[in-house]
């Protein structure tokens, strides 16, 4: 089956969590992410400047080798990165911010990316949405 | 068949971007012309109230991107009666043209769309 996976919430909350392993066992099951999609308060999870205390999951860190390992479709929505300070080298140029901070296999795109893995997708599973 | 996609928003207009965010859902879905679906439900019932005055609280008032969603292909717009009910907000006298539910109607709209998202 195919699995379009979208995450809402930070990178602290219980769903990016939960969002993380159901995306490894979907893999593991043998189904297809067609695509990952970061919204809302869910692109930090794509911050390569989050630091988790040494005994506690760094779940941004796990989703980057998660996304590289696995050569997934990992897209961060630009708009709401923005608005939360996580960009790409282009955008840290483009608004003249002193540093890029978006993790390794992810990539900044529109929304529109949400809607055609939507349109691809079996289902579209979403995380930490209110 | 375009797969159809109902974005129910939950949230106020001054609770933080999430009224926005939704809206952009809908507007990006808008511009692909997929079929989709908008739903006002609990506190997000109030981005219906009209005459708000979003620059006290140094926001930008929505009701007029809301107002354009049919100009962008998106006319099935949604409310929930009982969250209007329960925050004694009029039927009449919404800023915005939608189809009021109850809570059956609810549940069947939710039923009739393949994608629903949350926000």
């Amino acid at each position: 089956m195919k699995f379009a996976i979208a995450l809402f919430a930070p990178p602290h909350s219980p769903a990016a969590r939960r969002a993380l392993r159901f995306a490894e066992a979907t893999l593991a099951g043998g189904h297809e992410i067609v695509r990952l999609f970061f919204y809302q308060d869910g692109v930090h999870s794509a911050s390569a400047n989050s630091v988790a205390a040494q005994d506690e999951l760094d779940v941004a860190a796990e989703w980057s080798r998660f996304v590289s390992a696995n050569q997934l479709d990992g897209v961060v929505c630009i708009a709401a990165g923005l608005r939360r300070g996580v960009l790409d080298a282009g955008e840290a140029q483009r608004y003249q911010r002193p540093a890029a901070n978006l993790a390794a296999g992810w990539e900044l795109s529109g929304l529109g990316q949400l809607h055609e893995a939507a349109q691809q997708a079996d289902r579209l599973v979403c995380f930490g949405g209110h | 068949m375009a797969r159809s996609m109902l974005i129910i928003s939950r949230q106020s207009p001054w609770a933080g971007p999430s009224a926005r965010e939704a809206l952009d859902i809908v507007l990006a879905g808008g511009a692909f012309e997929l079929p989709l679906g908008l739903l006002f439900l609990d506190d997000g019932v109030f981005q219906l109230v009209g005459s708000q005055r979003a620059a006290s609280v140094e926001q930008k008032d929505l009701t007029a991107n809301l107002q354009a969603l049919p100009l962008f292909g998106v006319d099935a717009l949604f409310a929930a009666r009982r969250s209007l009910a329960e925050r004694n907000l009029d039927e009449s006298s919404l800023a915005l043209s939608v189809e009021v539910l109850d809570d059956a109607g609810l549940s069947a709209l939710i039923n009739r769309y393949d994608h629903v998202i949350t926000i």
